[in-house]
């Protein structure tokens, strides 16, 4: 099926519901504290949705139970968000989190230390988001996605990291998840022509260990070989003037997260 | 939410051709070369069938008379193959 193209009143809508993704994720990110377990982070997220616009994109998607997905440590993407699961000093925690607001969909993830970790972990971060500062960058219109997949995988294998093959980008609109896909590797001058108004997630899941994944039920995946993973997301539009990133606001500039 | 691109998909709709065949009972008639066998269909139609990857590597061996399964594709009613010999 053909990639969607947005017009500017689309592109305007999708950043209203990217604002929202936003908010809930930056006052997250600011809550995470050892102690807290995956449900309060969730609990706190259904608070801020309930007071603006739209609706949680996640929960109900294929039978997904939860708003957030919250990923901690080993798990690379898609953790289910439990009571029981509680944040511990050294920990870290990825936070995904999709919203739909008329119609228009936004989905961005962010991975939060919990307290202080180790340098390792600490690169683990860096290079992850670092990654998704090259692939937005690589946003243009003639660029090809392999140009942004290859931006992911090089940086990250150049760090000794290496990059999840299973889960992938994909475009967005009014569904959240839509053609292309867009995968974290790539070569150059491969794939699909980027144009002015694709909207896509552009989400690098990079593990410390090797790339394999194990799937822990029907959702979450881990690191087969249990090294940690971290995971970054965006929701980027293709413009004349650059990529621009629905998912924050566009006042921000600088790194993505 | 990231998205899982290789979804696995219900046995029957893979989309290998294999799996479109319709098997049927027949009996040998007689032997050919090249693994190839004259076989008689229950509906007394005589096809050309050789014998499955999977039978070969297991030495089943297949005499003039043995009753087997065939299967047939639906594209060629005129092949088969055999796939397994009744004792």
């Amino acid at each position: 099926m053909a990639i969607q193209l947005r017009s500017a009143a689309e592109l305007e809508k999708m950043y209203r519901a990217g604002q929202v993704v936003h908010e809930v994720l930056n006052a997250l990110r600011a809550r995470v504290k050892p102690g807290l377990t995956t449900m309060d982070l969730e609990n706190l997220a259904e608070g801020i949705i309930a007071k603006g616009p739209g609706k949680a994109a996640f929960k109900g998607y294929r039978g997904y139970p939860c708003v957030l997905c919250t990923s901690v440590n080993s798990e690379i993407v898609h953790g289910i968000p439990s009571p029981k699961r509680k944040l511990i000093e050294g920990d870290i925690v990825s936070i995904d989190f999709g919203m739909e607001v008329d119609g228009y969909f936004g989905d961005s993830a962010v991975t939060v230390p919990v307290g202080r970790i180790s340098p390792e972990l600490q690169k683990l971060l860096d290079v992850t988001r670092q990654s998704l500062d090259r692939a937005i960058e690589k946003m243009r219109p003639g660029n090809r996605l392999g140009d942004v997949g290859h931006a992911v995988q090089s940086w990250v294998e150049l760090n000794g990291f290496s990059v999840v093959r299973e889960f992938v980008g994909h475009g967005i609109g009014t569904k959240m998840h839509d053609e292309p896909n867009l995968p974290n590797y790539g070569e150059p001058g491969r794939g699909a022509r980027l144009q002015e108004g694709m909207v896509i997630a552009v989400e690098p899941m990079v593990n410390a260990g090797r790339p394999e994944v194990r799937m822990r039920g029907e959702w979450v995946a881990e690191t087969a070989d249990g090294s940690p993973s971290a995971h970054f997301e965006h929701t980027i539009a293709v413009t004349a003037n650059g990529p621009w990133i629905l998912t924050r606001p566009k006042e921000m500039t600088g790194p993505a997260w | 939410m990231a998205k899982q691109p290789y979804v696995k998909k219900e046995k029957g709709d893979s989309g290998n051709p294999k799996e479109d065949a319709i098997e049927v009972m027949a009996t040998v008639i007689e032997p050919l070369p090249n693994a190839m066998f004259r076989v008689e269909l229950e509906n007394k139609h005589r096809v050309l069938a050789h014998v499955s990857g999977k039978m070969r590597k297991n030495f089943i061996r297949i005499l003039a008379g043995d009753k087997v399964a065939v299967e047939l594709s639906p594209y060629d009613l005129t092949r088969g193959r055999i796939v397994y010999r009744y004792k």
